[in-house]
């Protein structure tokens, strides 16, 4: 099991390098990503009863290479029919078509991530297109992921890839100035592709679990590429931390369990110790960015061994500052819980009020939860109970509905 | 996120429609419908036979009861349901204004139950 396991991996972390090799040599990045695709799946086809050639990614050049050049030939053939005139440079293609040399030394993952995360496609396109173009996920792996029918995904990735041939990008990486704001919506992609992930409580679960692995895995990518980056540093930590507390967010019936209830002692602590070390890395870097504020937090409940040890004070001085880098309701929710476990329920309920003309949250069931959570901390279980019900008829999760209204009813109940 | 259009219609009121309209109607929906599917939003969706066809099925007691029609007596009903799969509600809004019966009878949007969470 363990070696088609390592088969798999050793395929995806090929995939980006084998379909950057292609697109530099020849460009059309739509058709060279089918190619790719195709010749992944004739190596998890070939490879595990012929056994995994001596130069995989050299293998997977010239298959992928092949597979170009029949489609750019039939292409090709096809459009001569429908008009003779047409011309193209394609000889020139085939002939360097069977030099499928494996001494490309550059790593195109960071080029390609950008490509993939082009602002003209919708987050849903960006994290679908990443997932196969650089993740190496098959399209019918991308679509169970996020309950789609496969044609349904098919068409979002074919679509992505028309768009971003229609605004002309290239594949090459943005410039400077554009750089750093580019880099920002690859890790925003990889964020959304690991909470992707993480929410699944049940359901295809494996499929959806993947997908944290799989986050996990390009931010590692994007790490070693960017080894100095503090954000990037950031985000890997984040998803450390976060994922090493799966095993203790679901109890046995599949409900949720809270931070401060969850058995601490099932949390992974290899994965623990790794994100509290890129943690110490990352707060060294400056100017510090939202990742790394986030992932400070994380590291904060993780190294709380009792939820009583957590060390709160801290907490709600990183969402203040996580608040001034990033003005949004939701992070002024999470201080606010923060600040009553400093100061009280009552601080933290009046740092709530503004957010009732916002109506980024106003209508969302998050403000109501929080109000509930911490009326039921001052004691006042009737005003708890009349928010959690609240919130538990706003929210379109099942299995924060379920949380929520067990909330309420134990309230009702004292 | 994903949303169920539920398509309310009043069927007579289709019926007595000239020919023509009825397929222009049709036509309308099948242009919105291609467009969701091109745009890889189309998760899935039916159109259901006529209401009369309908069998509402209680049990009380035990006992099934088993009666024709609809559950609810109404003028309008439900017809045909699809699934989208959308980047916002805005978009799904979008589209259910665009569906023709939304402007003769009316459209439902309703958000899905996701499986998914995350500790509160």
């Amino acid at each position: 099991m363990s070696t088609s396991r390592d088969a798999e991996h050793l395929l995806r972390d090929l995939a980006p390098q084998v379909l950057g090799a292609l697109v530099r040599r020849y460009g059309h990045f739509d058709m060279c990503e089918d190619a790719v695709q195709e010749a992944l799946l004739a190596a998890s086809l070939q490879w595990p009863d012929g056994g995994t050639p001596e130069r995989p990614k050299a293998w997977l050049i010239t298959v992928a290479s092949r597979r170009l050049t029949d489609a750019l030939r039939s292409d090709e053939s096809r459009r001569r029919r429908e008009d003779s005139a047409a011309q193209a440079d394609r000889d020139a293609l085939v002939a360097v078509a069977t030099d499928a040399d494996d001494t490309d030394l550059q790593d195109d993952t960071l080029t390609l991530l950008f490509l993939c995360c082009h602002p003209v496609l919708t987050p849903s396109s960006q994290l679908a297109l990443t997932l196969r173009a650089v993740g190496g996920l098959t399209t019918a792996e991308i679509a169970r992921a996020f309950l789609v029918p496969e044609t349904t995904m098919a068409q979002r990735i074919s679509r992505a890839k028309e768009r971003i041939r229609a605004a002309g990008a290239t594949f090459t990486p943005p410039d400077d100035t554009e750089r750093d704001g580019r880099l920002r919506v690859v890790l925003h992609v990889l964020y959304l592709v690991f909470n992707e992930g993480y929410a699944a409580t049940s359901g295809p679960e494996a499929a959806r679990a993947d997908l944290t692995a799989e986050a996990i895995r390009l931010a590692r990518a994007v790490h070693r590429l960017l080894p100095n980056d503090g954000e990037v540093q950031g985000l890997l930590a984040l998803m450390l931390l976060t994922d090493a507390r799966r095993p203790a967010r679901v109890d046995a019936d599949g409900g949720l369990v809270p931070l401060d209830e969850q058995d601490r002692v099932r949390w992974d602590r290899v994965m623990i110790d790794e994100g509290l070390a890129l943690v110490t890395g990352a707060l060294s870097s400056a100017p510090l960015g939202p990742y790394q504020v986030q992932a400070a937090i994380a590291a904060l409940h993780a190294e709380a061994r009792r939820a009583g040890d957590t060390d709160w004070a801290q907490i709600a001085a990183l969402y203040a500052l996580l608040e001034h880098l990033t003005p949004n309701p939701v992070v002024t929710l999470n201080r606010a819980v923060a600040v009553a476990m400093v100061e009280g329920p009552e601080a933290g309920l009046a740092m709530l009020e503004p957010l009732d003309g916002d109506e980024r949250v106003s209508t969302s069931h998050r403000l109501d939860a929080v109000r509930a959570h911490l009326y039921d901390l001052a004691g006042d279980h009737d005003a708890a109970t009349r928010h959690y019900l609240a919130a538990a008829r706003s929210t379109t999760s099942i299995p924060e509905r379920r949380f929520l209204r067990s909330r309420a009813d134990r309230c009702a109940q004292r | 996120m994903k949303y169920m259009l539920l398509i309310y219609q009043n069927p007579a009121a289709m019926q007595a429609l000239p020919e023509a309209e009825k397929q222009a109607i049709m036509a309308e929906a099948g242009a919105v419908m291609d467009e969701l599917v091109e745009a890889g939003e189309w998760v899935g969706g039916e159109a259901l036979a006529d209401p009369s066809l309908a069998k509402t099925v209680r049990v009380r007691d035990g006992v099934p009861a088993v009666t024709d029609g609809p559950f609810a007596e109404a003028k309008e009903q439900v017809v045909g349901v699809c699934i989208v799969d959308c980047e916002t509600e805005d978009r799904v809004i979008d589209i259910a204004t665009r569906w023709p019966d939304a402007r003769f009878w009316g459209m439902e949007v309703r958000p899905l139950l996701s499986p998914d969470g995350v500790e509160m």
